[in-house]
């Protein structure tokens, strides 16, 4: 088990740095690019392309810490991944999707590839 | 004939709700399983409530709970923070058009556009008739109570029930790849989503697993940059 290693204050510092970087990023585009302002064509270019790049890139950030080359060699993830596809296709319910592929994986790595 | 603003609302939440419904469930899990990782760290009772109303970034706070363990070491809060959030840089830029006029509601439109949100909002154009920028409104506040509600919950049932959390945090991946999954139906966007998840991968080859964010980036800016004009062309295609 974990214990704390921050008081309290030093907890609510943690988190409202978190929340304030957080802030700055959502807003600081809508600063840059006023609404009196024309926004230039590359970066509507880049707001149509990009989104799709960054939810992959969230994919391959997420199974990051994955093993591929060590025991259990990436197995629970690669199964949970396929498993979620598979499910996602067959009711194309997110919660059953997430619900589903999360459960899984907990059962392979707390119980199967220990 | 005169409609009352509380009809406006009503109409507008009304068309809302449907569209949140998805991210309902899967927020509601997600929410659950974040307010169980931390409780199991210590931070029971309001900790999970609090954190998902004020920073209210699901894939940050599970990266939070993870860098709860070393201890209050801003440097590396505020970076992390950046690395993980600097997707939100280009949510604001695709929204900027959407979000011109919406007068007050626009700070907290811009708080609220998580993921999930953006998912709904970027594709979805309400029905002739319904106020657009109450639409944006409740489709933001809903996701964003969902959350809340998810988090609180999660908090109760990890102080009350001991849990083995291991392997938890995968509610997050499974959420990113229906996205994708999502996403990946619309074919336009299928190269960019190839381009993400190439340079994704090939600066986690180069870079190692904790430093790789913020090449994977710019790796992904530079290549659309370069293929600008095929892939304008696609976009613009009927």
């Amino acid at each position: 088990m974990t214990t704390i290693t921050m008081s309290t204050g030093e907890s609510l510092i943690f988190f409202g740095l978190i929340a304030a970087v957080t802030m700055f990023t959502r807003f600081l585009p809508f600063l840059l690019f006023p609404e009196n302002k024309k926004t230039p064509k590359y970066v509507e270019y880049l707001g149509l392309v990009l989104p799709y790049a960054i939810i992959g890139m969230l994919v391959v950030y997420c199974l990051k810490n994955a093993t591929p080359l060590a025991y259990p060699f990436a197995l629970p993830e690669l199964i949970s991944v396929v498993s979620i596809g598979l499910l996602q296709k067959w009711r194309n319910n997110m919660l059953l999707s997430i619900g589903g592929g999360t459960l899984l994986y907990m059962v392979l790595v707390q119980a199967v590839f220990v | 004939m005169a409609v009352s603003p509380g009809n406006i609302r009503k109409k507008a939440l009304k068309a809302a709700f449907p569209y949140t419904i998805p991210v309902l469930t899967g927020f509601f899990v997600l929410g659950l399983a974040f307010g169980i990782l931390i409780s199991s760290k210590g931070y029971g009772f309001f900790w999970p409530t609090l954190v998902s109303i004020v920073v209210y970034a699901g894939s940050m706070q599970f990266v939070a709970v993870g860098m709860m363990a070393g201890g209050l070491e801003p440097l590396s809060i505020i970076l992390m923070t950046l690395m993980v959030n600097a997707r939100h840089l280009f949510y604001g830029l695709s929204m900027l058009e959407k979000y011109r006029g919406t007068g007050w509601m626009k700070p907290y439109l811009i708080f609220g556009l998580c993921d999930e949100t953006y998912s709904i909002l970027c594709t979805t154009e309400p029905a002739e008739g319904v106020d657009k920028n109450w639409f944006r409104f409740f489709v933001t506040l809903l996701n964003q109570i969902y959350w809340v509600v998810g988090s609180t919950v999660g908090g109760f049932i990890g102080m009350v029930i001991p849990f083995n959390t291991t392997g938890i945090d995968f509610a997050l991946t499974a959420l990113f790849i229906v996205i994708f999954l999502t996403q990946w139906q619309n074919v336009k966007g299928r190269p960019s989503a190839l381009i993400g998840i190439f340079c994704a991968f090939l600066c986690r080859l180069i870079f190692g697993p904790d430093g790789f964010l913020i090449p994977a980036m710019l790796c992904i800016l530079l290549t659309m940059t370069v293929l600008r004009q095929p892939l304008e062309k696609r976009y613009n295609r009927p």
